[in-house]
């Protein structure tokens, strides 16, 4: 679903590689864990999955396309294939919960009736059925967070990528978080998740890439933080 | 589609007062771009139908009028009359000649001062005859000037366009002035629109990051952005054209400016600058739009 063939990406005015030589490739359904100190690239992979910038040198594969040589005007297509949950949810404070999670349907033009249908059921999907109405501030941030992963749903992508979703959560509440990320996981996406927490990771035991200065540093199936 | 108008009517709204901005400034920059236009097809027009008409107009003398070549209390005699054009009709650069009596002479006065205490001034008899010359090639005059200038009964030779230039100068001039205020109003136009759109950008920049993120196409982002610039546009340019239908109004209806000049410009001209005014007032509006919110849309 993603491969990474000898990736490098060095940004613009700094010397220092920000991902160097990484090959990497996450199958179709893989719930895998990015960790790594702060600096390492774990949001450089993510970015260049989306295609934000391009990679200085080598190819990556992102559901079936050549994202490097992607036309400008195909990434919408791709980003259509894939929901993105960030730390700071990114929810619109002005919109309810429906609003919030319809918004994303209508600016790819899906129409009206397809939203009636898929934002209450994916409401559903995330444990927030009979909050539709609410405002973001009227939540907690761990409702807030899968009001997020329903607008990064709603759409059906396959892939699911996650930026620190529970960064900003206590424990308890990011178990809840994990588990809805695992459900969706069942449901066949394939889901990528940059993290730092250390007792997520060795609770839920799936594969593990390490980054370290740009560097594949460890990945190991069924895996654990392995690092303070 | 929706989404887009809805988005596109919250805009206008929350910035009303840079959206009338936007309109004013539009309306006057190209009302003087179109004022601009008129001006330029109204000098064309005199320029065109003078210089078609004569160039050259050579007086002859009268018992009334004194100069080097006249006889001092008498006309001109028919022998010189006839020596002039003999002159005029042999010179190569002569196109055609024209005799023009003291009675055409009278009734082109009269027609000129139309009701003017000006008209019974003058008698037909005070009246000058002339010979009206056309050229091969109106720039060259001298040679035909100065072949006629020192013939006995020649009163004076006058090239017409000395007369015209001063006009056609103050239009030139009027032109320039008109299009160069236009065209800075133009910019600032263009500036205050590109800012606009980018505060509106700015405001919505979570939305558009969502968009992005979601995979909403370009031009569906930029649509409420294009769209609210061109509603302020096009009102700019309908005040525009209003403002020009009204200066149209003003030339064909007032009897005495369109009477005295003859030739003054109409509605076919009024409709050249106002295609010219629509088409500027469109591009004006959304290749600012394009380039403020190019920022936010690059991938």
């Amino acid at each position: 679903m993603i491969r990474f063939d000898d990736v490098s990406k060095t940004y613009d005015g700094q010397r220092r590689a920000a991902l160097k030589n990484v090959d990497l490739e996450i199958e179709k359904g893989e719930f895998v864990f990015l960790v790594g100190q702060s600096g390492s690239g774990k949001s450089t992979f993510l970015r260049l999955v989306l295609r934000e910038y391009r990679p200085t040198r080598g190819r990556i594969f992102v559901a079936g396309r050549e994202v490097n040589r992607l036309h400008n005007w195909k990434i919408p297509g791709l980003r259509r294939q894939i929901g993105t949950v960030f730390q700071d949810f990114r929810l619109l404070p002005g919109k309810t919960v429906h609003e919030n999670v319809a918004f994303a349907l209508q600016v790819i033009g899906r129409s009206r009736k397809d939203i009636r249908q898929l934002v209450p059921e994916t409401l559903e999907l995330v444990g927030l059925e009979g909050k539709g109405d609410r405002l973001p501030e009227e939540l907690s941030g761990g409702e807030q967070q899968r009001v997020a992963i329903a607008r990064a749903f709603v759409n059906r992508p396959r892939i699911l990528i996650a930026d620190e979703p529970t960064g900003n959560l206590d424990p308890a509440t990011s178990v809840g978080i994990m588990k809805l990320l695992d459900r969706i996981n069942r449901t066949g996406a394939t889901v990528v998740m940059a993290t730092h927490d250390s007792s997520i990771v060795d609770q839920m035991r799936k594969r593990v890439v390490q980054l370290a200065d740009g560097v594949v540093v460890r990945d190991q199936v069924k895996g654990v933080y392995g690092y303070q | 589609m929706r989404h887009i108008f809805s988005e596109t009517w919250s805009g206008l709204r929350r910035h009303v007062t840079m959206v009338v901005a936007v309109v004013v400034t539009t309306f006057v920059s190209l009302t003087l771009f179109g004022a601009g236009l008129l001006v330029y097809q109204q000098a064309d027009l005199l320029k065109g139908r003078w210089y078609d008409r004569v160039e050259i107009s050579v007086f002859l003398c009268t018992q009334a009028t004194a100069g080097d070549n006249c006889t001092p209390g008498a006309d001109i005699t028919d022998a010189e009359r006839e020596q002039v054009r003999q002159t005029l009709e042999s010179n190569s650069e002569v196109a055609a000649v024209e005799f023009e009596t003291k009675e055409q002479a009278y009734a082109e006065f009269q027609e000129a001062f139309d009701g003017s205490p000006v008209q019974d001034s003058l008698t037909v008899d005070q009246m000058q005859e002339s010979f009206r010359v056309k050229l091969v090639d109106p720039a060259q005059f001298e040679g035909v000037v100065s072949a006629v200038a020192g013939l006995p009964g020649v009163q004076a030779v006058q090239d017409m366009r000395e007369y015209l230039q001063p006009l056609i100068g103050v239009l030139q001039a009027l032109q320039i002035a008109a299009m160069a205020t236009g065209g800075l109003l133009l910019l600032a136009a263009a500036l205050q629109i590109g800012n606009t759109i980018r505060m509106a950008a700015v405001a919505r920049r979570r939305e558009i990051g969502i968009m992005r993120l979601v995979g909403a196409g370009n031009l569906y982002i930029m649509a409420p952005f294009l769209l609210e610039s061109l509603i302020a546009g096009l009102l700019g340019i309908a005040l525009a054209c209003g403002a020009i239908v009204a200066m149209i109004l003003f030339l064909t209806a007032n009897p005495q400016v369109s009477l005295q000049a003859g030739a003054w410009i109409g509605w076919p001209e009024g409709i050249f600058a106002m295609v010219g005014v629509a088409i500027v007032g469109i591009v004006l509006s959304i290749v600012p739009t394009i380039i403020a919110t190019r920022r936010y849309l690059r991938v």
